[in-house]
């Protein structure tokens, strides 16, 4: 993901001259085609994440489009009051691109892990919060918020992510959950980095002859309100998932507003990560399997819901 | 003009704000009163005797930035912008009141000539320098001050900015600091030690300079220096005194929260030569 987000930010810096990238000291070599084609916009503001997002949005009250860029937790909660009070309080076109996202870092330990950025950043105003599926997502979330002309958060993974799409979807839209694969028993709204399990789970469950729907729900905020209300009627069960904590994410977002509208579906599971730090060692794979959150077992868990 | 005209020019704009501040704090009951009355000669020489503004054209992309880093002194500040023809007068009567405009921290993009919001300390020079930076890759040769109290100099993003903009020599930044000796609720030096105040800012890479803070006259000079080819952004160290132009509120710290009652806005108006 970081890789075709490095891509992806040379391009659209070759058309649009108002695109700076700051980095937070992080991204050794990520960036040198960015760099080599656009030297003057590049700045690595180093280990001082409140002033990057400081500096973010004054260049942007003068005109430019910034990118800030460093590890999830240190360019979202380690410069929290700057992106609400400096980038959102003054609605201002600046994109905080968080890499390692969830438990993408897991081996890193728990200072490098993000399981409440989701929360913290959904509850701004005026702040849109994005979380590619795969790769190709992060490109097209990448052009797309780059329109839209007003504060986004992204939350990507790492590298080596496996691919989804074959190509940038051409359907992607802010705010518009991206069906990946049509069902027609179960609703599986992934956000972000766990679209590949989501996509092994309906896998596994057709193997048991029912039927899920798979669909990535990039954007936490907004959400995609007209499909959420589609999908609780259609569905015998919806499930969310996501590396966040239950408390505040994706699943939480949904839940809000289900008890708002007064509606639910006829059965409701979601999945993300517990009120707790993670605190062993391991990689994000073993993490997920110990946090109940592979593929396997998100299948497990909604076949038993189903019985 | 010659320059003792100048000079009485800006301190009758300076008294002028004095005036202001005290009457809209004792109409709003609101706090920061010798805040902004420690800073008024700074702001009256960055709005009358540096900046390069049109009240009529705002948003100018050319224009010089005053960014009110200390944003507890938005007295001082709203009433500069309505004086200077940013906003009409009349909008000052609405301060604090229910449904207004001004409240009593600067806010974002609604009033004409606030440059950024602010009264989260720490905030307004990492601003300052991303405008700073913007302008200089446009090859726009405006200039950015960002007026900072003392207390501010607490919080770490002031040092983050700080070595921020010395490694990437950004001259056409300036730093005052409103050094009144004074925060919220005690002595700046007995609760982060700020002293040696100038040699920390010189250490952090800037051309800083002590000036005394009352002196318009000499304030303008430093402000108007900006860019002064040393490569360095500048800081300029103001030594200050909190509550300044009023002999009763001098110094005294009680009057970082305290509204003044009608009969104290007379006697210092009087001070001031309001009357």
């Amino acid at each position: 993901m970081r890789n075709a987000f490095a891509d992806e930010l040379t391009k659209l810096g070759d058309s649009d001259p108002r695109l700076v990238l700051l980095s937070g000291d992080i991204g050794n070599r990520l960036f040198d085609k960015f760099r080599a084609a656009h030297p003057a916009r590049f700045y690595n503001c180093g280990v001082a994440e409140q002033n990057m997002t400081g500096v973010a949005a004054g260049m942007a009250m003068t005109g430019m489009r910034p990118i800030t860029y460093t590890i999830a937790p240190f360019v979202t909660t380690r410069c929290l009051e700057q992106i609400r009070t400096d980038i959102c309080y003054h609605d201002l076109p600046v994109m905080v691109v968080a890499v390692g996202g969830g438990l993408s870092y897991a081996g890193l330990g728990p200072t490098h892990h993000a399981c409440e950025d989701i929360a913290f950043l959904r509850a701004i105003p005026n702040m849109t919060v994005i979380c590619p599926g795969d790769a190709w997502e992060v490109r097209a979330a990448m052009r797309a918020a780059l329109q839209q002309d007003k504060p986004v958060y992204m939350r990507i993974g790492k590298r080596g992510e496996p691919k989804v799409h074959t190509d940038t979807p051409a359907e992607f839209a802010i705010g518009k959950a991206l069906t990946v694969a049509e069902g027609s028993d179960v609703c599986l709204l992934s956000t972000g980095t766990m679209l590949p399990e989501a996509v092994e789970a309906a896998h596994l469950l057709a193997q048991d002859g029912v039927s899920a729907q798979v669909v990535s729900c990039h954007t936490v905020k907004p959400l995609d309100h007209d499909f959420l209300a589609d999908a609780m009627l259609r569905f015998r069960l919806v499930a969310t998932i996501e590396e966040h904590s239950l408390i505040g994410g994706f699943g939480a977002a949904v839940a809000e507003w289900m008890v708002d509208i007064g509606s639910m579906p006829r059965g409701f599971l979601r999945f993300g990560t517990p009120d707790a730090f993670f605190k062993r060692s391991g990689e994000q794979e073993y993490a997920r399997e110990v946090l109940g959150l592979r593929g396997h077992q998100i299948a497990a868990r909604v076949l038993n819901s189903l019985r | 003009m010659t320059a003792q005209d100048e000079l009485e020019l800006l301190q009758r704009a300076a008294a002028r704000l004095r005036g202001r501040v005290i009457a809209m704090s004792h109409a709003a009951g609101s706090a920061h009163l010798a805040s902004s009355l420690s800073c008024c000669d700074i702001v009256a020489a960055a709005y009358w005797g540096v900046c390069r503004i049109e009240p009529q054209r705002p948003e100018d992309p050319l224009r010089d930035r005053f960014i009110l880093s200390k944003g507890h002194a938005a007295t001082a500040l709203y009433a500069a912008l309505a004086y200077r023809g940013f906003f009409p007068e009349s909008l000052l009567d609405t301060y604090c009141q229910d449904g207004g405009l001004l409240a009593e921290h600067p806010p974002a993009r609604t009033l004409p000539g606030v440059e950024a919001a602010t009264g989260s300390l720490g905030h307004g020079l990492p601003i300052g320098i991303g405008m700073a930076l913007a302008g200089r890759m446009r090859g726009e040769r405006f200039r950015v001050f960002a007026l900072l109290s003392d207390g501010e100099n607490n919080e770490g993003s002031v040092w983050e900015a700080a070595m921020f903009a010395a490694a990437h020599k950004l001259e056409n930044v300036c730093v005052i600091v409103d050094y009144n000796k004074w925060q919220a609720t005690a002595r700046s030096n007995e609760t982060l030690q700020l002293v040696p105040l100038r040699e920390k800012w010189e250490a952090f890479g800037w051309h800083a300079i002590e000036a005394d803070g009352h002196d318009i006259g000499a304030l303008a000079r430093l402000m108007r220096a900006v860019p002064d080819g040393s490569g360095k952004p500048r800081a300029i160290i103001a030594h200050t005194v909190k509550g300044k132009g009023v002999s009763f509120m001098e110094d005294d710290n009680n009057w970082h929260y305290r509204a003044p009652t009608a009969e104290e806005v007379v006697l210092a108006h009087k001070e001031l030569g309001l009357a």
